[in-house]
């Protein structure tokens, strides 16, 4: 059995799962119903279209890949690799190649890093620290928000750090969800050096026995040289106040961004300790198949996925079902 | 994936064949492909790279390239001109009208309308035309508060209710205001949505419905990947755009979107975001964007970044002591600083076209050096910084020990900066004598 076939059937015949993972699954289905839409009926139109497989077939194959941001190099590795497959196992049913595809792309994924815990790994004592960071615009405030809800919801001590000092208005709009949520927030003047109010911040966290202390960090272009050395600072002082932190270091990205999302994680890398990706905006039409690129040169895991704009909406990543949302799903059904 | 650029590629696939005298179909068809991934790098819409390739194709054989001489640079060209006249030859700007100008920004979320509401304010403000900015983005928190922070900064005129009045209705008490008290223009900045959100784009139809508003920009975000197109088609159908503004380009993102959209839509890109002061949007030039997507180098905005890093009286200050010979660490390490602040050494070196290529490594090689150079000049006392003659051995352990690194590095440090003094005595030796210096004067500075 294929591992398509593997997880077609994971999903659709598995018997009534615990409630917990329904609502998950139901919460990827509405999340990515639209980027699924097109993705996965095409697939499937694809594969009734062609009553065997050839060139043009492989060629909207890549087609369907570039289009949901896979990205070029990737995609023509996978549509190489199948092309060898369907030619050493003469395969020549579109609906095999499509599974083959998936397997791939599982295969790729599962193989090109570490082994993935998508939860949080608190450090074994003392406050746990998470650095937030990324371009502007991606949603880093909102993901905060959302992860701290996630932990306090655990039975976590969360506390938030205003560390994006430059944007107009950051402050306010982390202040914001840090009343609604309860929890305590940290904060500094307007334009003051991020690196002294993540110094009060980590003071604060091991005066209160925080377990979860979220720094954010003000978006900036991964080109800004003298905006990435500060988040370096941020990092090197966390550290100094609290051994081994920031124990975590998430990069947002947001579904819609190109290519450029690698040298984004690239440039991230160099001065934070990146442990992981959280992918934002997958609501929309956008397929975010940059993660998969990522995944493919750098090895960074996907650990979260935001899949609305609710609270609960911030999802454990899952590579099962991203690709069975992406690719699969649906295509029954729709 | 350092994208190379697509000069390189094209002359490599020339490397590759060398021998050959003449460009042959099946070269061709190499180069078509490098040009196609090319182009999907720099996320141009894979429907729009397709026919955008046929069409090359079509105008390289009209134009007989497989009898030039370097047929390579014959197919580069014909790439660029493509792209320069899919985006338009001429910068399109603002259409005003009497008595109000009405601006509605909208686009997704997080692609930079409430700072671009704000730099455009800023812009018109400065052309001496009065300006309104109205918050009808009620939903993300703090929104209201960063716009009244940008608008301050800008010097144009706010307008809120708050996060409880309708966006339409705000719309129209701002639209009423701005006519009462004399306003040229009047900006609204909307909550970003997605395209596929009825209750929030109807949200929109109305207030252009209501407002007739004279521009409808959307903002694209210039590292925007495949799906823009779609997010582009959607608003236009519903709201019927007049423009786009690309924000971020000031990125490494190639901006591909750019080409995808005005290919596919023809809405002109009237304006793009360079950087996060509020002066930093500039008018849309496609041919600069042309370059930028092939990676071919855009000397012009080189020249235009080096002019605002680099302090130009100091510049002029420190050529002059140079001259003299007076040129201290502390001099070296302020230029070495300027340089940075026109971008990394890579970036400068891929605007510059016909440079000699840095491989990565290098690049990372000449960062760290510039970062040994900073820690160890800051170590020393501002008189050793003007004296470094004077250094002993324990002076120098000292300053390797503050900075954390080796006696080794001071002492190469201290050689660079007698290298560059050198140099500099000699410049003026050649300068006396009229006489030209050899070639790679400068590599005193950071090692490049």
């Amino acid at each position: 059995m294929g591992l398509f076939s593997f997880l077609k059937n994971k999903f659709s015949k598995e018997k009534p799962a615990p409630k917990e993972e329904e609502t998950s699954r139901e919460a990827y289905e509405k999340g990515l119903a639209k980027s699924r839409k097109a993705f996965a009926s095409r697939l499937e139109e694809l594969s009734k279209r062609y009553a065997s497989v050839n060139e043009e077939y492989f060629e909207e194959l890549e087609q369907i890949l570039i289009e949901a941001d896979v990205g070029v190099e990737l995609t023509l590795n996978l549509i190489e690799k199948l092309l060898d497959q369907a030619k050493r196992e003469k395969i020549s049913d579109p609906k095999t190649i499509n599974e083959a595809l998936v397997d791939a792309m599982f295969v790729d994924y599962a193989t090109k890093g570490d082994s993935i815990q998508n939860e949080i790994q608190f450090a074994p004592e003392g406050p746990t620290v998470l650095l937030v960071c990324g371009v502007n615009g991606v949603g880093k405030t909102t993901s905060i928000a959302k992860l701290a809800y996630r932990y306090q919801h655990k039975g976590k001590k969360v506390a938030l750090v205003a560390g994006d000092t430059f944007r107009a208005g950051a402050v306010e709009q982390l202040t914001v969800w840090a009343n609604r949520l309860g929890v305590p927030i940290i904060t500094g003047p307007q334009d003051a050096d991020p690196s002294s109010v993540a110094y009060d911040g980590a003071k604060f966290a091991k005066a209160n026995n925080i377990d979860l202390l979220i720094v954010d960090t003000a978006g900036r272009l991964q080109t800004k040289a003298n905006l990435m050395q500060e988040l370096g600072k941020m990092t090197r002082v966390l550290s100094k106040e609290i051994p081994g932190a920031p124990h975590e270091a998430f990069l947002i990205i947001d579904a819609t961004t190109g290519q450029n999302g690698v040298l984004q994680a690239k440039a991230f890398k160099d001065v934070a300790p990146l442990t992981g990706i959280v992918i934002t905006k997958m609501d929309g039409t956008s397929k975010g198949g940059i993660i998969l690129s990522i995944r493919d040169e750098l090895g960074f895991p996907v650990r979260f996925i935001g899949l609305g704009e609710k609270m609960e909406d911030l999802r454990e990543f899952d590579l099962d079902q991203y690709l069975y949302g992406l690719l699969l799903g649906g295509a029954t059904d729709e | 994936m350092a994208f190379e650029s697509l000069t390189d590629k094209l002359s490599n696939v020339f490397k590759k064949m060398r021998g050959q005298a003449k460009l042959t179909e099946a070269n061709m068809d190499e180069m078509l492909r490098e040009i196609r991934v090319a182009l999907l790098q720099s996320d141009v819409n894979f429907k729009v790279v397709k026919s955008f390739v046929n069409d090359v194709k079509e105008k390289a054989l009209g134009q007989d390239v497989y009898s030039k001489v370097n047929p390579s640079q014959m197919i580069v060209k014909i790439v660029h001109d493509e792209i320069q006249e899919l985006l338009g030859s001429e910068q399109e700007g603002i259409q005003y009208e009497k008595p109000l100008t009405v601006i509605m920004m909208v686009g997704l979320q997080g692609t930079g309308k409430t700072t671009t509401a704000g730099k455009l304010g800023y812009r018109f403000q400065k052309e001496g035309k009065k300006t309104l900015v109205a918050a009808c983005d009620i939903y993300r928190p703090g929104a209201i508060d960063q716009l009244g922070a940008v608008c301050e900064k800008a010097g144009v005129g706010f307008y809120q209710e708050g996060d409880k009045v309708k966006p339409v209705k705000i719309a129209l008490h701002a639209k009423e205001k701005a006519l009462k008290e004399g306003y040229d223009v009047l900006i609204l900045d909307t909550a970003g949505r997605l395209q596929i959100d009825e209750a929030l784009m109807d949200e929109l139809k109305e207030i252009n419905h209501e407002l007739h508003p004279k521009e409808v920009l959307l903002l694209v975000d210039a590292a925007a990947g495949q799906d823009a197109v779609n997010v582009a088609n959607a608003f236009n159908k519903d709201l019927r755009l007049s423009g786009v503004i690309l924000s971020r380009l000031d990125g490494d993102a190639r901006g591909g979107a750019a080409l995808s959209i005005k290919y596919l839509t023809g809405l002109p890109i009237k304006f793009a975001g360079v950087g996060e002061k509020i002066a930093e949007l500039e008018p849309f030039y496609p041919d600069r964007m042309a370059d930028r997507i092939l990676g071919m180098g855009d000397i012009v905005t080189l020249v235009e970044k080096a002019k605002e890093a680099i302090d130009e009286k100091q510049a002029e200050k420190d050529a002059k002591k140079m001259m003299e010979g007076e040129f201290t660490l502390e001099d070296m390490l302020r230029q070495m600083k300027q340089v940075q602040k026109i971008g990394s050494i890579g970036m400068i070196a891929k605007l510059i076209p016909g440079m000699p290529k840095i491989t990565e490594e290098q690049q990372a090689q000449a960062k760290k050096e510039m970062k040994v150079f900073e820690s160890i000049i800051q170590s020393m006392t501002p008189y050793e910084r003007r004296h470094p003659e004077t250094l002993r051995f324990s002076h120098k352990n000292r300053i390797a020990k503050g900075s954390g690194l080796t006696n080794a590095d001071v002492n190469r440090v201290l050689r660079r900066f007698e290298q560059s003094k050198e140099m500099m005595k000699q410049m003026k030796q050649y300068q006396k004598s009229g006489k030209m210096p050899p070639r790679g004067g400068f590599g005193g500075l950071g090692g490049f």
